[in-house]
């Protein structure tokens, strides 16, 4: 939840500055909307349908531009936008307790909408089948699938398998971007020895490291074994874990390579962690977070797209696993609570390139939409971390997001809490998986 | 389902009065008209959640009312680890705060009495009443931060260590290569040297801004008889170079001490490096020696208290509690004594007593139900303490320094959405605080 406030206020920033890059991007989003307005309208449908969203401020005004667009083709449908905020889980378990929740929600959560099927609360969206299995690759079909049906569409999604680095400091050690974990491992000793710690770690907020482990257990044992930890059929005792947070060592262990130091990583936030690597002079030279990043960077510092910072796919850590350059993204899943012929038009026209195109051409958007262009992105960072969204063979979301709350997304407790420990006191990596797995088992326990 | 019951209880609240004589009756109905707009936002607003929270701890983890637990809930409050800290320190706060803050107002109400500017100096500690706990959670956490160069208390605490300990020259520093090892604090060249030898001190880790000022091109200096020769160079050019060797691109680290020892440790001579990095200890005895650079050269600099950190968090915070309220105190105090009789402290003053003697035995005793009401309104402030904890303690350690009050919002809103739990806990607090409050409530009848 955390993340969402951030990832929010950084699209946020992001927008604005951007869009000043977007020159050359406007005949691609000129065709999307004369694409839309060829399409037939169709005024036999009418109704209104409520909309209960995370989006504030630009990002709502962004959402407001796909509901323009949809208002082309449909214009007696009437969508009301009711932007929640970050409460959203909070504010539709108490909306369903009085049994009164919106037509539709935007749930960052897979877990929560997880929870809402299995209490019967969502309506499955299977009339939109043939649009989402046309326009999206079969994995992300499957990330909206429950209990064998349909009932999320994924609509926007957000890249965290990127490495964010500062150019100058690269520039001053003397290296490039690295492809390989052994590249990344070497670049860090490299930029050490030139004076500039490597990582930039925000400890404070227990998602960063989360993040960072699912990369790595992403990439060295692909989305099956991913997914199978994600919903606890492995242990997190088991070899595959053990292994990569021993990897996950390397870079936390290595005190006088981190920024401040362990004790100064575990007190700096995700935000502190970029202002960290990308003032003057930098307190360390990289940041393994997402898209988000950058609205970070262009609000908080003076760095530059290009000149002053740039992005990298994560580092392949096993060419050889399914999952070598698969994306962990965290995704934007659309839920109904009703079924009306309304409902069903705006889900299908969201599952389409236009409704995508609207927001994509803005920035501070990614899509699994495989129609959705390249071109159409603002700028060429946008166009390197969001691309790789719709090419990327496997796709999973966020673990955390996944997991019972009361482990994978609470202050200070469950993973976050013990990644904590592990970042204060990295050498004891089995004991710190013992501790995982008591957590989880807990967690789990209660869930059912 | 619910929403019914909810509008539907206050007529019921509101019930017309019972039967009598029309006189009565019409008084009874008069009443009750004035009385219901009051008793309705009571029983909506007071009575119904607080009925509501207490049945619903004895439910479990979602729904309106979920299933029924038993006291599954308050069995948690005391095994769950987050749950018995949060009691725990709630604890130490009750334990701390109440008795400082109504001794520390109680020393500022009498000193004031006697003080020029008594009303700019109340003022002064009145002033953090004035601003909200969240936003001097945000002022605190910003002057614990452990860097002196962000925190205002490490960086005075910064001034004081380093008058006693200077950082030394190169505080990063690290070895180039194996033959130089640390050692107390030091580098050591691990090879032994005699006269007419050359020894190379390559250190890394030190960021071009760093490099003492007026370095120039390091140089190898080429051996001469009786004496032995070297240079001590930031050993790192763009891309790493080569460890151990002197290259072009590579700068001399002028100032550095450097000590020539015998086998056994003992100093023979000393002397400080050149702007190219040479040294040159001359007329050496013949003999096996070894060079190395000083402790005093990469003392670090005063690296700040960890505040925030998990041991020092909680006096942290009750330090910025007591800080908010020390000012109530005063004026509340200050208040009784003003209204205290002059002529008893005068008629003790004329019997020979001493000031302290007035104080101890005259002024706190006639002060003693002003003292309570502070006592015991802080111990109820205390117990429901939340804002300052969630604004200003990190979030790596706020597990740390969790409050019964957060605990509960924690479990319930926070992601977990545990509302059985969260309102077990509530229930729990209310429970605390009843006795406190039933105290509160027969001083004010007493008074009366």
């Amino acid at each position: 939840m955390r993340s969402r406030l951030i990832r929010g206020l950084g699209i946020a920033a992001l927008i604005v500055p951007l869009a000043a890059f977007a020159a050359g991007s406007g005949s691609a989003a000129r065709n999307g909307a004369a694409g839309a307005q060829k399409a037939q309208t169709h005024a036999a449908v009418s109704g209104t349908v409520t909309f209960d969203g995370i989006w504030t401020g630009a990002e709502a005004k962004a959402f407001r531009k796909v509901i323009a667009a949809f208002n082309k083709v449909y214009p007696n449908v009437k969508i009301n936008y009711k932007p929640v905020g970050n409460n959203v889980p909070t504010v539709l378990a108490t909306a369903i307790a009085g049994g009164h929740p919106p037509d539709m929600a935007d749930i960052a959560q897979p877990g929560l909408v997880k929870q809402f099927a299995d209490q019967g609360h969502l309506k499955p969206i299977t009339y939109a089948k043939p649009v989402i299995a046309k326009n999206f690759a079969p994995a992300w079909q499957q990330l909206g699938t429950y209990n064998g049906k349909l009932y999320a569409l994924v609509f926007k999604a957000a890249n965290k398998s990127i490495l964010w680095y500062n150019v100058p400091a690269f520039k001053a050690a003397g290296v490039t971007a690295p492809k390989t974990w052994a590249q990344m491992l070497k670049v860090a000793k490299t930029l050490r020895a030139s004076g500039t710690p490597a990582y930039s770690i925000g400890g404070a907020d227990g998602w960063t490291l989360t993040d960072l482990f699912e990369n790595l257990y992403l990439r060295t044992y692909g989305p099956a074994a991913y997914n199978a930890l994600s919903a606890h059929k492995v242990k997190w005792t088991s070899k595959s874990v053990i292994n990569v947070l021993k990897m996950m060592r390397q870079v936390l262990g290595d005190s006088a390579n981190l920024a401040g130091g362990t004790s100064g990583a575990l007190q700096y936030g995700f935000n502190d962690s970029v202002t960290n690597a990308f003032a003057t002079p930098p307190k360390a030279a990289m940041v393994f977070e997402g898209d988000f990043v950058a609205g970070v960077i262009l609000s908080s510092t003076k760095a530059k797209p290009g000149t002053g910072f740039n992005a990298a796919p994560f580092p392949v850590t096993n060419p050889k696993s399914p999952g070598a350059n698969g994306v962990e993204i965290g995704g934007d899943l659309f839920v109904t609570f009703r079924d009306t012929p309304a409902i069903r038009a705006f889900v299908k026209f969201l599952s389409t390139a236009p409704a995508a195109n609207a927001w994509a051409k803005l920035g501070g958007f990614g899509t699994g939409n495989k129609y959705v262009k390249p071109s159409i992105y603002p700028d060429a960072i946008t166009r390197a971390t969001e691309a790789p969204i719709s090419t990327a063979k496997s796709v999973v979301f966020d673990m955390s997001d996944q997991q019972p709350a009361s482990f994978g997304s609470t202050t200070g407790q469950g993973e976050w809490g013990i990644f904590q420990q592990f970042l204060k006191n990295p050498k004891n990596v089995t004991g710190i998986a013992k501790k995982l797995e008591a957590a989880a088992t807990a967690a789990y326990k209660k869930s059912k | 389902m619910s929403a019914g019951e909810v509008t539907a209880e206050p007529p019921l609240a509101a019930a017309p009065p019972p039967s009598g004589e029309p006189g009565r009756f019409g008084r009874y109905a008069a009443g009750a008209v004035f009385l219901a707009p009051a008793l309705f936002l009571l029983v909506v607003w007071m009575v119904y959640p607080a009925v509501y929270t207490i049945v619903r701890s004895f439910f479990g983890q979602s729904g309106y009312l979920g299933h029924w637990v038993g006291i599954a809930n308050y069995k948690r409050l005391f095994t769950t680890a987050t749950l018995t800290t949060a009691i725990k320190n709630n604890a130490i706060w009750v334990a701390v705060v109440p008795a400082l803050v109504t001794a520390i107002g109680l020393i500022f109400a009498v000193l004031t009495e006697r003080v020029r500017w008594a009303v700019a100096f109340k003022t002064v500690v009145f002033l953090p009443m004035a601003i909200s706990a969240f936003a001097t959670g945000v002022t605190w956490r910003i002057m614990y931060q452990q860097d002196p160069g962000l925190g205002a208390i490490n960086a005075l605490s910064r001034s004081v260590a380093d008058a006693f300990n200077p950082s030394g020259v190169l505080s990063n520093a690290l070895p180039s290569t194996p033959a130089l090892q640390a050692k107390g604090g030091g580098l050591v060249l691990k090879t032994p040297l005699a006269p007419g030898g050359v020894a190379l001190l390559g250190v890394t880790g030190i960021a071009p801004r760093d490099v003492p000022k007026g370095a120039v091109q390091a140089v190898r200096p080429a051996p001469k008889p009786g004496d032995v020769v070297g240079t001590v160079w930031r050993d790192f050019k763009p891309g790493g170079g080569k460890p151990g060797v002197v290259e072009k691109g590579e700068l001399g680290l002028p100032g550095v001490t450097v000590d020539l020892r015998t086998t056994a440790g003992k100093v023979v001579k000393s002397t400080k490096t050149k702007a190219d990095g040479t040294f040159d200890f001359r007329n050496v005895a013949a003999g096996s020696y070894r060079a190395d650079i000083g402790a005093q050269t990469f003392a670090k600099p005063f690296g700040g208290f960890s505040w925030l950190g998990p041991r020092l968090i909680t006096p942290s915070l009750l330090i910025a509690y007591i800080w908010i309220w020390a000012g109530f105190s005063m004026v509340v105090i200050g208040a009784g004594l003003a209204a205290m009789p002059r002529e008893v402290l005068e008629a003790a003053r004329t019997d020979g007593a001493t000031e302290w003697q007035v104080f101890r035995r005259v002024t706190v005793p006639l002060l003693a139900p002003v003292l309570s009401v502070v006592f015991i309104t802080m111990i109820i402030n205390v117990l429901k303490v939340f804002d300052l904890v969630i604004s200003l303690a990190p979030e790596s350690t706020q597990a740390n320094a969790n409050v019964i009050a957060l605990a509960m919002w924690r479990t319930a809103f926070g992601g977990v959405n545990d509302f059985g739990t969260g309102s077990a806990i509530a229930v729990f607090l209310f429970l605390l605080v009843i006795p406190v409050l039933a105290l509160n409530i027969r001083r004010f009848k007493r008074e009366v």
